[in-house]
């Protein structure tokens, strides 16, 4: 396919879909799915042939509409007005078809006004529920690819990590490194073969960021991979992406074909000289293979351990080459930037956090779902105003963020903004984005206890301080939490914290101690109350 | 100014460590005079007497019995020093508590019995779930590990105890021999 | 002479304020031991690729926020490090506490009792006793080959044996089993170790292992001597073979 090609089909999407009077987006990823949107597109299509209404009304599947608390979702464009329904029943069906071109149906309807939806600036989801996923032409007419042959007919590789430098892009895996940064060491470092390799091993309890944007748009995923490519001179890359994401691994096997089909993938792409192969790797269900070298290691086909860095695997990493690796999120962000120009990306987000972030809303919140707002936003705003709140009446306790080694804040913190620095200064991290949102029935020695035991049972059993150090720190978690602790028992937890925080080989490790340090910071006398000499208990024995 | 009064105890151990302490030899004339030695197994007092300066034990916590004594003994005692592998680690006697404890009895008593194959059911203390170090009871104010602790280990240990200092036995001995 | 090039580019550091030179590519802890200090290590065996997993080498350099493993941190121009900060002996301390209450190290009665690298850290670095319960989890013992014995309960997880069969051997007998503090060292695919197919019984694990965990069966308590000072060797010696 030549660049002139890809837009005349580009083109030829959009004139078949403004030929539609009414588009009807089904969401058809994993929540609403698991929910029976299946269904209801088949009965959404029966029901348009049933009244012959083939050629006026597109009844498609999208991807993530977002707020999954409200599935299954169907969004609607009827005469350039859009709309949404939620809970969307089969039996509700006929009715949806039946007012099309007239109002809405009341009963369905969910306000495209409220903040959850208003308040959101979308650039890695902006075709998340727009595009259907398995339909690289709908991923072309909506820009799709663009960004590629510019950056392989205008630019120099070195022009394209210019470009991502400074957009200001921190990468979204957790750590926040600087991308350009990132891709400017690879492409410099000598070696007879290079990779890119894309973080999809996303084990988070309560995330589903990445999971998402593969379902929603494959092919933005890799469009970013052949774009790093190009930028840091790989001809092969791999995606890393867990087993337990059956939906996300057939999307994203269906793009790879169709861009091999078209000739983006493979041999000499869009007719210039560039050649770049893309290969899926499939994770075990091991958390710590998320952490890069372990990843790295596992596509190699090892047992998944990390190793000490240095050497960086921009400097040795697959098979001792020099490897991009980036997340999910990382490589959705950068179509846009090129397509968009990085003046524009840099200009949204904080100072030192540029652009957008992806949050997965879950825990003891109303709109459990998936949300993008820019780096910045204050976590009450991200809680209350396009969360809803906390459900049932219940006062709101702390946020998780970052994941199971993230940190818990509390509700004083909650006016800070939302950006890599704040976070960490705050005693958590920014992770992948997931946040769990805990009420005030919670107890925060068992969220601590439930983080910690995560953490233990998903430790590679490399490093001492993290195999051992962590199952030491569940037990005396335990040990508190039934009520058969003492000061002494705290304190060694405590110095049991550092060390495993400061001794780790690897993030897993280094990590780990956040939930029970963090808790300890704001939330001291929970732990306390629960010792037998705490306050106000008679002297122990001990 | 009255001597120092000394106490000392066997709970589950061998009574090497004991031993040993006896094996200071001609120190230990030195020692009787410098104090009182109020309780243990190399005295006759039976009752522990409420005001003892230092108490070294040896053995680990294995039945109610020896849990029962270590508390008093730590209610009526300034320092106590854990003496001996068994006291400090759990040793030999820790090495039931991989077993539950009706396992460990039919292990010890019909298995590996020739006659009279059944487990005591009186006159036995009641075995406590796991035999422990003494430290994850009570807090312990010395540690002399060893298995046993060679005699000038504990000698330095004493002499550093009456010189009013808690002793730091690692450069004489060690875990095991 | 080695047949190998040799970097003969030289760097100058600081280990605790004593100037020091190193051969470029040279790692501190190389470095230290040529310069008879000590830094404590347990997974580090000389011959072997270094692992980094004992965490017992962490050395402080300055101008770093975090600490750095002394076996796998190459030597640079103007490096400041400290070899054995208050901080770091208590980390030392710790990590090796953790290792006595991770499984049954009951030392009075090992094989290895008195010749084990652990039992001496543990004195060297003045723990008396360990802070942290003991799990007393139960392990099992491996007595199936006709000369050695693998006893899971001494085992520190160093992974030793792996290296030297893997790297030096060339069998590639032991790897690991299971996550966290449920890890295991295992022969061939869980096999137990006397219906191993790949073991060629040469012995080189049972030398490289640092505890009682690997050893010959004839050995009753106090017994077993280990000689790993043959790995270096066979190294140089393949490195320079013509």
């Amino acid at each position: 396919m030549t660049p002139e090609e890809l837009r005349q089909s580009a083109e030829a999407e959009r004139q078949k879909s403004h030929a539609c009077k009414h588009i009807l987006g089904v969401c058809c990823a994993a929540g609403c799915q698991s929910m029976g949107s299946d269904k209801i597109k088949d009965a959404l299509d029966k029901q348009v042939k049933l009244k012959g209404l083939e050629s006026e009304v597109n009844v498609k599947s999208v991807g993530c509409l977002g707020l999954c608390a409200a599935g299954p979702l169907v969004s609607l464009e009827s005469d350039g007005k859009k709309a949404m329904y939620q809970a969307v029943k089969e039996a509700d069906v006929a009715e949806v078809v039946e007012k099309l071109g007239k109002a809405p149906v009341k009963r369905l309807e969910l306000s495209l006004d409220i903040p959850f939806f208003a308040r959101q600036q979308k650039i890695i989801l902006e075709n998340s529920g727009v595009i259907d996923p398995e339909r690289i032409e709908e991923y072309f007419a909506a820009g799709g690819y663009e960004a590629l042959i510019k950056a392989l007919t205008d630019l120099e590789p070195a022009e394209v990590i210019d470009a991502v430098s400074r957009s200001g892009l921190r990468g979204r895996g957790g750590a926040g490194f600087p991308t350009g940064l990132k891709w400017a060491t690879v492409a410099k470092a000598a070696g007879s073969r290079k990779y890119v390799v894309c973080n999809a091993d996303e084990g988070d309890p309560g995330a589903f960021m990445n999971r998402s944007v593969l379902e929603s748009d494959p092919h933005r995923v890799i469009e970013g991979m052949i774009i790093a490519g190009y930028a840091v001179g790989a001809s092969q890359g791999y995606v890393y992406v867990r087993a337990e994401y059956p939906l996300a691994i057939k999307r994203l096997k269906t793009a790879i074909k169709q861009a091999e089909g078209k000739g983006l993938l493979g041999d000499k792409i869009l007719g210039t000289t560039f050649s770049f192969r893309l290969e899926i790797r499939l994770g075990a269900g091991a958390f710590v293979c998320g952490e890069e070298t372990a990843l790295l290691v596992s596509i190699e086909g090892s047992r998944g351990m990390p190793r000490p860095r240095p050497p960086f695997p921009a400097e040795a990493g697959l098979w001792g080459m020099p490897t991009l690796i980036n997340n999910v999120e990382t490589f959705s962000t950068v179509p846009p930037i090129l397509r968009n120009g990085w003046e524009w990306y840099s200009a949204i987000g904080t100072e030192k956090s540029k652009g957008t972030k992806v949050f997965a809303l879950a825990g003891q919140i109303k709109n459990t779902g998936l949300i993008e707002v820019p780096m910045g936003t204050k976590l009450r705003d991200i809680i209350f105003d396009i969360g809803g709140g906390v459900p049932d009446g219940k006062k709101f306790k702390a946020v998780q963020t970052g994941g199971p080694s993230g940190g818990c804040i509390p509700e004083s913190k909650l006016d800070m903004s939302v950006d890599y620095e704040s976070l960490r200064e705050a005693g958590s991290i920014m992770g992948s984005g997931g946040m769990i949102v805990m009420n005030e029935d919670s107890s925060m020695v068992d969220v601590a206890k439930f983080f910690t035991e995560f953490c233990m049972s998903e430790s590679c059993g490399k490093c001492v301080p993290c195999r051992t150090g962590t199952a030491q720190m569940y037990g005396l978690l335990e040990k508190i939490h039934a009520g058969e602790a003492v000061k002494a028992d705290l304190e060694l937890l405590k110095e049991l914290c550092d060390l495993v925080r400061t001794t780790s080989l690897c993030g897993l490790g280094q990590t780990a101690p956040n939930p029970v340090m963090s808790t300890l910071h704001y939330f001291e006398k929970e732990y306390t109350s629960l010792l037998k000499d705490g306050p106000g208990k008679p002297a122990a024995a001990r | 100014m009255s001597k120092p009064k000394i106490a000392t105890c066997w709970l589950d151990g061998c009574s090497g460590c004991h031993m040993s302490f006896l094996d200071m030899d001609e120190f230990l004339v030195e020692f009787a005079q410098k104090v009182d030695v109020v309780w243990g197994p190399t005295v006759d007092p039976k009752e522990y007497p409420k005001d003892v300066d230092v108490c070294i034990i040896e053995g680990a916590v294995s039945s109610d019995e020896d849990l029962h004594k270590l508390e008093m003994i730590r209610s009526r005692t300034k320092i106590l020093v854990s003496l001996g592998d068994c006291a400090v680690t759990g040793n030999v006697p820790g090495m039931r508590n991989a077993l539950k404890v009706p396992q460990l009895f039919e292990r010890a008593y019909v298995e590996n019995a020739a006659v009279n194959k059944r487990a005591p059911n009186w006159g036995v203390p009641k075995h406590l779930p796991t035999a422990r170090p003494l430290h994850e009871h009570v807090k312990i104010d010395a540690w002399i590990p060893g298995c046993p602790p060679p005699a000038k280990a504990i000698h330095f240990a004493v002499t550093e105890l009456l010189a009013g200092r808690i002793p730091d036995s690692t450069e004489y001995t060690r875990f095991g021999k | 002479m080695a047949a190998t090039p040799v970097s003969t580019e030289v760097v100058t550091l600081k280990l605790n304020d004593r100037d020091v030179s190193a051969t470029r590519g040279q790692t501190i802890l190389e470095v230290a031991r040529e310069q008879g200090m000590e830094i404590p290590t347990l997974c580090f065996l000389e011959g072997l690729t270094p692992w980094g997993a004992c965490r017992l080498c962490m050395i402080e350099l300055k101008g770093s926020p975090k600490l750095l493993p002394a076996c796998t941190t190459k030597a640079a121009e103007g490096m400041e490090i400290v070899l054995d900060s208050d901080r770091l002996k208590k980390y030392r301390k710790m990590i090796l506490e953790l290792l006595f209450a991770e499984r049954n190290h009951v030392c009075a009665v090992c094989v290895s009792n008195g010749r084990c690298e652990l039992q001496d850290l543990a004195q060297k670095n003045g723990v008396t006793h360990v802070r942290f319960p003991y799990r007393y989890a139960k392990y099992e013992v491996d007595s199936t080959h006709d000369l050695f014995r693998l006893d899971h309960n001494r085992c520190i997880m160093c992974t030793r044996c792996v290296r030297v069969c893997h790297e030096i051997e060339g069998a590639h007998v032991w790897d690991l089993k299971g996550r966290g503090i449920e890890t295991e060292v295992v022969a061939d695919n869980n096999l137990p170790w006397g219906q191993s197919e790949s073991c060629t019984r040469c012995g080189k694990c049972i030398h490289a292992c640092p505890v009682g965990a690997l050893v010959e069966k004839t050995t009753a308590v106090n017994e077993m001597k280990k000689r790993s000072g043959f790995l270096p060797y066979l190294t140089t010696m393949r490195e320079n073979r013509p």
